[in-house]
């Protein structure tokens, strides 16, 4: 066979991904590519998996049996989530424990809007639909990712998620068509999580490192600041039928555009938050890493009873 | 950290109802093959998806080279008779 060039190879990837040819864990993927795919897809998986944390803070005190279900459910899909996911990222030839010890010491990120703390019932409304909606925003273009692996594990992601959705807005209308003091616990939610929610999206475009390259590749198809704007706007009228104040003075209609106007995101927090520096930062990744460690007994106990259980079949 | 004996690595089947053939879902890590289909249950059919599961090591797995894949498939390529397409039928002929 004849030797063909890096270049040539670069072109044809390119041509493949132009054509709108999804790239399996076996084709030829430029090392660039491969690694930005390992990045995105692990901090997605750890974002998952870490996301469980402020949600499970409540099961034990759902105000009821329905919602205590209902929540479960939920942190286990997520669960599952962060599983297709460290599997997408295994196709790419990358050692899951190796990523999972990257999130451990704090060498990998995960999305920031899990360093917040959910002092209230309210809290596991404003996440559902806030956060999981946002993050559907973000995940319904990933269903076209060019990586075949990962848009199929979106694809499962974004149907099992609308779910999420809707049990939080209906957490949240529940308790906004409550008592005065219900009510006013869904707004302090709201206020608290509507903002890093917007932050959900990554900083502003211009200021984006990954994304134009991402965008070239396919791996992302639509910018930070554009799904930003798509999730304000069908936000703001879900939050205004309910009756919920969004907490934004700058907030407004734009006739002309057809678009919401918000105010100044506050990005040094954002920052703050990715560098570590955010209320719960210390307590998630302390979690994580004691869940693996005080459950390596258990893992090590299976591994030894299935090699006990070949050994007495071969003997 | 990391274990050196990490769990093996399972790809998983799942059939959705009777009359279908089992399909490729995704992996996922589990000591042994009891497990692995009992950690599939939980994993891929949370939503009824499945009636079956298959599970097979993934080291056990042996696949074409997608490098060859155009002179592999080749054979196929060329041969348009195989299709019905390729014939004429004359107007007026039906249940053809």
């Amino acid at each position: 066979m004849k030797e063909i060039s890096l270049v040539e190879l670069e072109t044809r990837f390119q041509e493949k991904v132009d054509a709108e040819t999804r790239i399996e864990p076996n084709d030829w993927m430029p090392e660039e590519y491969r690694r930005t795919l390992i990045r995105q897809i692990s901090q997605h998986a750890h974002s998952e998996v870490v996301g469980m944390l402020p949600e499970g803070n409540w099961i034990t005190r759902a105000p009821n049996l329905r919602r205590k279900a209902v929540l479960l459910a939920k942190v286990q899909d997520e669960a599952g989530h962060g599983l297709y996911l460290y599997s997408a990222v295994e196709t790419l030839g990358a050692d899951r424990e190796a990523t999972i010890d990257d999130l451990h010491s704090g060498k990998a990120k995960y999305s920031s809007i899990f360093n917040y703390p959910t002092p209230t019932w309210a809290d596991m409304g404003a996440i559902g639909w806030l956060v999981d909606g946002a993050a559907i925003m973000n995940q319904v273009p990933l269903c076209r990712c060019s990586y075949g692996p990962y848009a199929r594990a979106m694809v499962r992601v974004c149907k099992e998620e609308s779910f999420h959705q809707r049990q939080g807005f209906e957490i949240m209308t529940v308790l906004a068509q409550g008592t005065p003091d219900q009510k006013a616990m869904a707004q302090d939610a709201f206020n608290r999580f509507w903002w890093p929610a917007l932050m959900m999206f990554g900083p502003n475009d211009e200021e984006s490192k990954h994304s134009k390259q991402s965008m070239k590749w396919k791996i992302k198809r639509l910018s930070n600041d554009d799904l930003r704007q798509q999730f304000i706007d069908v936000t703001v009228p879900q939050a205004e039928l309910i009756g919920l104040t969004i907490p934004d003075p700058d907030l407004k209609w734009n006739e002309e555009t057809g678009h919401y106007e918000s105010g100044a995101i506050n990005w040094d927090e954002f920052w703050q938050v990715v560098e570590g520096n955010g209320p719960c930062n210390h307590d998630r990744v302390k979690a994580r890493r004691d869940a693996k460690e005080n459950g390596a007994w258990v893992r090590d106990a299976a591994m030894a009873h299935a090699e006990k259980r070949v050994a007495r079949k071969t003997a | 950290m990391s274990n050196a004996k990490d769990w093996p690595l399972w790809e998983v089947f799942v059939r959705g109802k009777q009359g279908l053939s089992h399909k490729h879902v995704g992996s996922l890590r589990a000591p042994d093959a009891q497990l692995a289909i009992e950690n599939a249950r939980d994993v891929y059919t949370r939503r009824s998806e499945g009636i079956s599961i298959w599970v097979v090591e993934s080291n056990n797995l042996v696949a074409s080279d997608p490098q060859d894949s155009d002179a592999f498939f080749e054979p196929s390529e060329s041969k348009v008779y195989r299709h019905p397409t390729f014939y004429d039928v004359p107007d007026g002929i039906s249940h053809m």
